[in-house]
């Protein structure tokens, strides 16, 4: 199978994400050929049309959220990017972010053409430094060239874009916190509904988008639907941008074709484990979806369903592969820490949940773990499922009863030996 | 005691561009993108920058307290010339951040959490700054530094002056 590129598709240079080297790649001739030629209502329907799906984790099919959005409410809509990248594992959309700024700006323009949006954000997570100036850059050069701020084309359309930097907060990632937080508040998330498609930033309709998903529109709009939907798979349309990271011997970004055979992209185009080491499990797409063995993934594809018929999730795309040898006991120690340190606190399930798990697992790794504790933690991440108003009480949960599921015996074997059954070291090794 | 000090410390014309970005009726989304100039401009937000930015975008002060309690990023106090933050989460941790970590308090003789007594770093953890294809990765200031091994960080720290 080949693997079609649809957004790494030139040279990263010197000078490949700036303007002039982006309108000789035929930047900002798509937005001149949908202003031009098509009405708002046509945008939308080719983008549902395309079957693009979310990209930041939840998979929702951005033409079914667009379509949402009632063109003659009279209402101001908003339109924003979500480059809040914090999902660990992830960096995909840094990538996008740092090379292809004026990709993520025409695309937006597209978006807010169709979606009748006069302002939009890009709100960039607050640690992004490199990809804030590109994008900022960017902005600017946009700006100067008369996409930004004034009337394109002869029509009557025009839209301004700001780009708005977060301040550190994991759950700012989280559409509606996302919002909140771009009101100038805590990031706290919201309750659905109201859908933040009927009311979002400041309680206007508002479309939040990932960074790649959106990214994939000026090719989706050049190339039409048609073109787009015979990349990947029926159900799962396009390519993937998976960042890489852990034991492997390439980290990094790569584009895939949605479909791609998994064991083929980690031997193949990432160069296999680091030090020769054995492929214990993946996590497929950032923390928060479930751990996956060497022998699960052996014969799946990197697409929706088949990630999901063996019980995970494509997620964010944040894939990280761990050697033979890791224990799991301090990789959750991790995770929960990291959990318990990004609650929001709004729900008491998570907020006193997260820090359940995080103090047992401690207690565990201390060595005064207690038998019951591990059920105690099943019982804790089942509470958390569904009860609090944003995913992050799940997605611990989902991490949590994964590598519970799979590596129960590391846990009971440090209970009653009071250390890792390996040296609870989390770097890769050589394999004896 | 309050400090009702009315300047803020961002230049004004650059705060009527920072405005002139955003829709009208958005003034309270400015309260994040002041604080992080604030910072950048006096190394830390104090008492009388949230007084003096709460009445200059008329939004409560406790709003402004409660956004700089929240986010990580905000400092209430001077900390040292260097701001040194290791990532500590999953892709870092699986490339040796902890032994980074460990070889930063050693080196720098301060804990997590503390500053240099000559005022030079302060040393803390983060969690994953979205850069786990380069692990272990820390940030210097605003700066990422990628691929930082216990060799190179000898080198690394006798830079921050």
């Amino acid at each position: 199978m080949s693997s079609k590129k649809l957004l790494m598709t030139f040279p990263v240079t010197a000078t490949s994400h700036q303007l002039a080297d982006y309108r000789a790649r035929g930047g900002y001739a798509t937005l001149e050929k949908v202003l031009r030629t098509m009405q708002p209502a046509d945008v939308t329907k080719e983008v549902a049309a395309s079957g693009v799906q979310g990209r930041g984790g939840a998979a929702f099919p951005a033409g079914r959220k667009w379509g949402v959005i009632n063109l003659a409410d009279g209402q101001p809509h908003y339109l924003c990017a979500n480059a809040d990248e914090g999902e660990p594992g992830t960096f995909k959309d840094r990538w996008i972010l740092e090379n292809a700024p004026h990709l993520l700006v025409e695309s937006m323009l597209i978006a807010a053409y169709a979606l009748e949006v006069r302002h939009a954000f890009v709100y960039i997570r607050g640690e992004f430094d490199l990809p804030y100036r590109r994008l900022a850059g960017a902005i600017e050069e946009a700006r100067a060239a008369g996409y930004l701020g004034a009337p394109l084309f002869g029509g009557a359309f025009s839209c301004e874009l700001v780009a708005h930097r977060g301040a550190g907060s994991y759950v700012c990632g989280e559409a509606s916190g996302l919002l909140t937080s771009l009101e100038g508040k805590r990031g706290y998330p919201r309750n659905r509904p109201p859908r933040l498609t009927v009311k979002g930033l400041y309680r206007r309709p508002t479309v939040v988008n990932n960074v790649e998903t959106l990214a994939n529109l000026v090719n989706i709009l050049r190339d039409g639907a048609a073109a787009f939907k015979s990349h990947g798979t029926p159900k799962n349309p396009g390519t993937r941008l998976i960042s890489i990271s852990g034991h492997i011997a390439k980290p990094g970004v790569y584009e895939i074709e949605i479909g791609y055979p998994w064991r083929t992209f980690l031997e193949e185009d990432c160069g296999g484990m680091m030090n020769d080491a054995n492929l214990k499990c993946v996590i497929p797409g950032g923390i928060s979806t479930k751990v996956l063995t060497a022998s699960e993934i052996a014969s799946l594809t990197l697409d929706s369903e088949s990630v999901e018929s063996a019980g995970s999730s494509m997620g964010s795309g944040g894939m990280i592969a761990i050697a033979e040898g890791t224990c799991m006991v301090r990789l959750l120690q991790v995770m929960l820490r990291f959990y318990h340190h990004e609650s929001c606190g709004q729900c008491t399930p998570c907020r006193e949940g997260m820090g359940w798990l995080h103090r047992i697992i401690d207690r565990i790794v201390d060595g005064q773990g207690r038998k019951e504790d591990l059920d105690q933690m099943l019982r804790i991440s089942r509470m958390n499922d569904g009860t609090t108003i944003c995913g992050m009480g799940d997605a611990a949960g989902y991490a949590t009863v994964g590598i519970l599921a799979k590596y129960r015996d590391e846990f009971d074997y440090w209970i009653e030996h009071k250390r890792s059954r390996y040296d609870g070291n989390l770097e890769c090794r050589p394999s004896t | 005691m309050t400090d009702n000090r009315s300047v803020l410390p961002i230049p004004s014309e650059e705060l009527a561009a920072l405005r002139a970005r955003y829709p009208a009726g958005f003034e309270s989304s400015l309260v994040m993108p002041c604080l992080r100039r604030i910072q950048e401009l006096r190394g830390h937000v104090d008492d009388g920058d949230i007084g003096a930015l709460a009445t200059y975008l008329g939004v409560p002060r406790v709003q402004v307290e409660e956004v700089l309690s929240f986010y990580t990023q905000y400092r209430r106090e001077a900390g040292g010339r260097w701001q040194v933050a290791v990532c500590r989460n999953v892709s870092c941790s699986m490339r040796g951040a902890e032994r980074l970590i460990d070889a930063c308090e050693r080196k720098l003789g301060v804990a997590v959490g503390e500053t240099t007594p000559d005022g030079r770093v302060t040393l803390s953890t983060v969690e994953c700054l979205g850069s786990c294809g380069t692990a272990p990765v820390m940030m210097v200031n605003e700066q990422y530094v990628e691929n930082v091994s216990v060799e190179s960080l000898d080198a690394l720290l006798e830079e921050l002056r």
